[in-house]
């Protein structure tokens, strides 16, 4: 424990970075943003694998004090930083996935004017995301939190002077509140109850409570306010409603915040707290069942969806309810594996998206696409691996994390078949609604027009002229290639279990679950496994026949659903209900009601009233009251000058 | 000379300086621009000066310093006593940070009576530092009293359309709630032959007042009310939007900023010092009041289609989270309450001179004529943003310590209420998000906003301390927090059933 190993350079570098590019970018070259942007970002990657050397030298956890925060009584929370190996985990994906969108981002906001306010909002995020997942107490983390939530509105809201760009932004920031609003009352919950924020303190009180089996307690309570918490960051039901809406922020965003990172602290953060979980198995209940309806759910809507990132948003709520089920079951590794390769081919998926929507001058829409893949082979190639990652068909890395996920869901203690059966649906719907995005985008014709420079979305970026669709350039490809190359071997590290393993100091009944996993039956997990894997092909098959040899038929069945393709296209009317339910009876409440009915008629008209009332009755002398200030003021003077009289007669008189 | 030797005499500096400044003002020949370098002078002399505090200010030391009390007149028994702790240090020292920022912001938006302008704004920062460190009652009235003069005159002469009846309205308020505060006052001279607060407090604590416990209640609620109108308490709070909207920039700063707290400071010093068992007693309903404003404060706020009214009402909600903690009388209660006093000084001073800012180039506040601000004016749309997100409580920045202190500290004494106001997070990020938006992003829907000039120097020079402090106080909370906990510990030595709540953890 001698070694000191640095930590706080990890979440600083790039906050160096956000604050050069803040102040100075402006003025300066293009050249010179990318390379603070890169510089930065790249440093604290390259930190975070020289952390990863060193980590031997250490006792883990480690941790390492840095300043002072805020001290009240005998509660405290400093500014400190944590590593073990799950915080080890989070940091390599989040600087090395960030890095990659650093460099695929040069590319990709070249020409955009705010090129220094992308840059330094970039590693902006990375700063509080880097000190959400370095923090040794939760009001840290919750820095990172808040902050990661600043940085996202920020970046959704990047092209501001489009509307629909603002109102995502502050739809993003307001649904994370009220997460927010429940994450802060279990830290109340756990400071009345442990008196800290501390993790190593407030797990050392929790570790030896009994679990609450028999009623739920304050471990349950605290266990669903986190869960609350996670809700609205990581966009499950039923507060995932702001992650489609973030689309309209850059693609490079979506990669990095939407998708690979930030939306993954709230599966990070459970996965923290897994001692309290433990403990209170109606809280990992409610994960488990919000988890797997949040998966289900949201790939249904992706089905419909006809904007390639629209489809990938859906599909990312899914996915993340995948790591809610597997947090819900207690198989904690298991979500962050998923958490992992997820970043990996999620990252990459939007990445490729991106290079797609350079292709073809801005469009989104999946149907002026088709018959891409002649054009821009390295990004349908890399796209096509990203798909086959996700639709978990072996030995891409998705397989291997979705496959352990469905097995735990179905074998562990706090598992069931019923979750497991959902996992498949939803794995089938998974396979089949990315292939029908990767077939609707690089398959057929060519459904687009000529692209050219004019009467293309008004995004700002990627003004050049173009003639047909054309590949991106090798900045922008080389992180698709290694996101692709992490697509197929990043899940590997999951074969004999060896990432469980790995993680098994930090969740530790890992090893225990796994024996009486492996009593219960190596055929049955076998035979789920192959389960998993036929849904996945016939997702594709399904894929194919729809959109490849029979691309009639898609609106043929649509029409014969017809109310309901309707009410899945539109979302299921979730937006719409909100709106009717919550903001338009807040905002008419408080006008009329609040405002001009408490504030205007009764307040006000009663003060009026009684001031004139005493004005009637002060007929006599209505001469004096002229309305006029400074009247009122000698009357007040003059007022005091007879209680300060009244007051020096009481002193004399005792 | 020796700093040490300053001791005794730099409250009475630091509290009359500005005065000073202000007499000085008078023999002034008229012209403009030396006026106002002369009172950006001076009122930055007092911020130097008044640094003097927290640099020698023992902070373990939970009791009154810079102390000085001598006999004023014997009969009545008034004293010259002024003393600070922990508590009252950081108000005096958020009034002297601010007045100079208020004569920056004036200095090219006030151009009629320019004198009269400043002599009152000095003889206001007086007045405000008077109160926060005052030790005798009579004393303290004084200051409280003097404060609405100078305020009333620099909303009637100098603001907008409405003013007069705005200033009428918050004079009339306010001073027929103070003389509930005067009555109480005067029966404990009677009863005590004091003024003197400490001496009031420990002859009240040991027993020795006749007639005390049966006339504690009304003595509690004579403070309550002068301090309850003051701070808005809701259902109180109607003269503030009126006030803020008619009153000159300088005088929404300072009025949000500084006297709005001599409310919630009274209570904190008079009503739990004094009355420890009738405020204890009192907490329920005072907190739901506390409770109610945060959250109707919030929603008024949310709708309001005039920006500074907006700020007014989201003041109402802030100053509801102080009182809730102070009402909590828990450790992080109170320290929260504190600091959100501080915070919000800072932060919504600093939104009302953004909103002065915008007044200055349109000449109105109606959110509706504008839209788009951010593309001609980058500066003054990031510097907006910044104090935003500081008084949604974004963490690292301050609204977040206050906030959170109090909301843990109302949990640990009633959990219901902690939650109700917990709300509060998500209504703050509405209101104020809700009208960014509307001001700053999408097209410029009307042409004349194209050009608008960013912000400048002067402007920068009053906003961007602002930015600084809110920062600083977000991150290195520690400093303030340092000096405020002892205070406030040793404010709950009257209520030991807390205490030992406290303790016991």
């Amino acid at each position: 424990m001698t070694s000191s190993l640095n930590l706080w350079l990890i979440p600083m570098l790039p906050l160096a970075g956000a604050a050069i590019n803040g102040f100075l970018g402006k003025k300066s070259s293009r050249t010179a943003i990318s390379t603070i942007g890169l510089v930065f970002s790249g440093a604290a990657f390259a930190w975070a694998l020289s952390v990863v050397l060193r980590v031997s030298s250490v006792d883990l956890p480690y941790q390492e004090y840095v300043a002072h925060w805020i001290r009240s009584g005998n509660f405290t929370a400093d500014f400190a930083l944590y590593l073990d190996q799950l915080s080890l985990v989070m940091l390599l994906v989040v600087t090395g996935v960030g890095f990659l969108i650093h460099i695929y981002s040069v590319g990709y906001m070249w020409e955009d004017p705010s090129y220094y306010r992308f840059f330094a909002y970039l590693n902006l995020f990375m700063f509080f995301m880097l000190t959400l997942i370095l923090a040794n107490n939760y009001l840290l983390m919750f820095i990172g939190w808040e902050g990661v939530g600043l940085a996202s509105y920020l970046l959704i809201g990047f092209w501001f002077t489009k509307d629909s760009a603002a109102s995502a932004g502050k739809k993003a920031f307001i649904v994370n509140r009220i997460g927010d609003f429940g994450f802060l009352i279990g830290l109340f919950l756990i400071i009345q109850h442990f008196g800290s924020l501390n993790f190593v303190d407030v797990f050392e009180k929790v570790r030896p409570l009994a679990s609450e089996t028999t009623g739920a307690g304050f471990l349950t309570a605290i266990g669903i306010l986190l869960m609350v918490g996670a809700c609205g960051k990581s966009a499950q039901i039923p507060l995932y409603v702001w992650l489609p809406d973030a689309m309209e922020g850059p693609t490079p965003v979506s990669a990095l915040i939407h998708a690979a990172t930030m939306v993954t602290a709230g599966v990070y953060m459970v996965s923290r707290s897994h001692m309290i979980f433990e403990r209170a198995p109606a809280a990992l209940t409610v994960v488990a069942v919000i988890g797997t309806l949040t998966a289900l759910f949201a790939a249904t809507i992706g089905i419909t969806q006809t904007d390639i990132k629209k489809v990938l948003a859906y599909s990312t709520v899914s996915q993340l309810g995948y790591m809610f089920m597997a947090c819900g079951v207690g198989a904690f590794s298991a979500g962050i594996f998923h958490l992992m390769t997820h970043a990996f081919f999620k990252g990459l998926l939007f990445l490729a998206a991106g290079s797609v929507i350079h292709a073809v001058g801005g469009e989104q829409d999946m149907r002026k696409m088709g018959g891409l893949r002649s054009y821009i082979p390295w990004t349908f190639m890399t796209m096509g691996i990203a798909t086959l990652a996700i639709a978990g068909i072996p030995p891409f890395a998705g397989f291997w994390s979705k496959d352990e996920i469905l097995w735990k869901a179905f074998s562990s203690e706090h598992g069931s078949w019923v979750f497991w059966l959902i996992g498949v649906i939803t794995a089938f719907i998974t396979s089949f609604y990315m292939f029908r995005l990767l077939f609707m985008t690089f398959f057929g014709d060519y459904r687009g027009a000529q692209v050219d420079s004019h009467g293309r979305a008004s995004h700002g970026h990627d003004d050049h002229g173009h003639g047909e669709p054309h590949e991106s350039p090798m900045v922008m490809l080389v992180p698709l290639m290694i996101l692709a190359l992490l697509s197929v071997v990043g899940g590997l590290v999951g074969i004999g279990n060896r990432f469980e393993h790995f993680l098994a100091p930090v969740f530790g009944s890992a090893e225990v679950t796994e024996a009486a996993g492996e009593a219960a039956g190596r055929g049955t997990e076998l035979l789920l496994m192959g389960v998993s894997v036929l849904v996945a092909v016939l997702g594709f098959i399904l894929a194919y026949v729809l959109y490849v040899s029979r691309p009639y038929l898609p609106q043929k069945i649509a029409d014969g659903l017809n109310g309901f393709y309707t009410a899945v296209l539109n979302k299921y009317y979730i937006d719409e209900l909100y709106a009717k339910l919550f903001v338009k009876p807040l905002v008419d409440g408080s006008t009329s009601i609040l405002w001009q009915g408490v504030d205007r008629k009764v307040i006000d008209d009663t003060v009026n009233n009684a001031a004139d009332g005493a004005r009637q009755v002060s007929d006599e002398v209505r001469h004096m009251q002229s309305g006029n200030l400074r009247s009122y003021a000698g009357w007040i003077a003059a007022g005091s000058a007879v209680v300060i009289a009244y007051m020096i007669w009481l002193g004399v008189g005792r | 000379m020796n700093i040490d030797n300053l001791s005794p005499f730099i409250l009475t500096l630091v509290t009359f300086a500005p005065l000073a400044g202000a007499l000085l003002l008078v023999l002034l020949p008229r012209r403009d621009r030396d006026i106002r370098i002369f009172s950006l002078v001076i009122s930055l002399l007092t911020f130097v000066l008044s640094l003097h505090l927290p640099v020698h200010f023992h902070r373990g030391d939970a009791g009154f310093q810079f102390a000085v009390d001598r006999q004023w007149i014997s009969s009545p028994n008034i004293h010259y006593h002024m003393g600070i702790d922990g508590i009252s240090m950081w108000l005096v020292v958020l009034t002297t940070f601010l007045t100079p920022l208020c004569v920056l912001i004036s200095w090219k938006s006030v151009h009629d009576r320019v004198k009269e302008f400043f002599i009152l704004l000095l003889i206001m920062e007086t007045a405000l530092i008077g109160v926060f460190t005052s030790l005798d009652l009579f004393l303290f009235y004084f200051f409280w009293e003097a404060t609405l003069i100078p305020m009333a005159l620099l909303i009637g002469v100098f603001g907008h359309e409405r003013k007069v009846y705005a200033a009428v309205k918050f004079f009339m308020y306010t001073m027929i709630a103070s003389v509930f505060m005067l009555a109480a006052i005067l029966w404990l001279y009677a009863n005590t032959h004091s003024f003197d607060f400490v001496t009031i407090r420990d002859l009240i604590a040991s027993g020795k007042v006749p007639n005390f416990p049966a006339a504690a209640q009304w003595l509690f609620l004579g403070f309550f009310v002068a301090f309850a109108v003051k701070v808005p308490l809701f259902p109180f709070h109607t003269w503030l939007p009126d006030a803020h909207v008619e009153a000159p920039t300088a005088g929404s700063v300072l009025l949000a900023g500084v006297l709005l707290k001599m409310g919630t400071y009274g209570m904190l010093r008079f009503n739990l010092g004094l009355f420890p068992e009738q405020s204890r007693h009192n907490a329920p309903w005072v907190m739901i009041l506390a409770l109610i404003g945060i959250v109707y404060g919030a929603l008024v706020a949310m709708v309001q289609p005039n920006m500074k009214k907006l700020i007014a009402y989201s003041s109402v909600s802030h100053l509801g989270f102080v009182v809730l903690g102070i009402f909590s009388f828990t450790q992080a209660g109170l320290n929260g309450a504190m600091f959100v006093m501080l915070a919000h000084g800072v932060s919504t001073g600093a939104l009302f001179m953004l909103a002065g800012i915008l007044h200055e180039r349109r000449h109105t506040y109606e959110i509706s004529e504008f839209g788009g601000l951010a593309s001609p004016m980058p500066v003054y749309a990031a510097s907006y943003l910044f104090i935003v997100l500081a008084s949604v409580g974004l963490p690292l920045l301050n609204g977040f310590i206050g906030e959170f202190l109090v909301l843990s500290g109302a949990f640990q004494d009633r959990a219901v209420y902690g939650i109700l106001a917990a709300t509060g997070v998500i209504w703050s990020a509405g209101y104020l998000l809700w009208m960014y938006q509307r001001v700053f992003y999408g097209k410029i829907t009307h042409a004349v906003n194209n050009s608008l000039p960013d912000l400048s120097g002067f402007e920068k020079a009053a906003v961007w301390p602002c930015a600084a402090a809110a920062l600083v106080m977000g991150v290195a909370p520690i400093l303030w927090l340092g000096a405020i906990d002892p205070a406030v510990q040793a404010a709950l030595i009257s209520f030991p059933q807390v205490v030992s709540k406290v303790v016991g953890q």
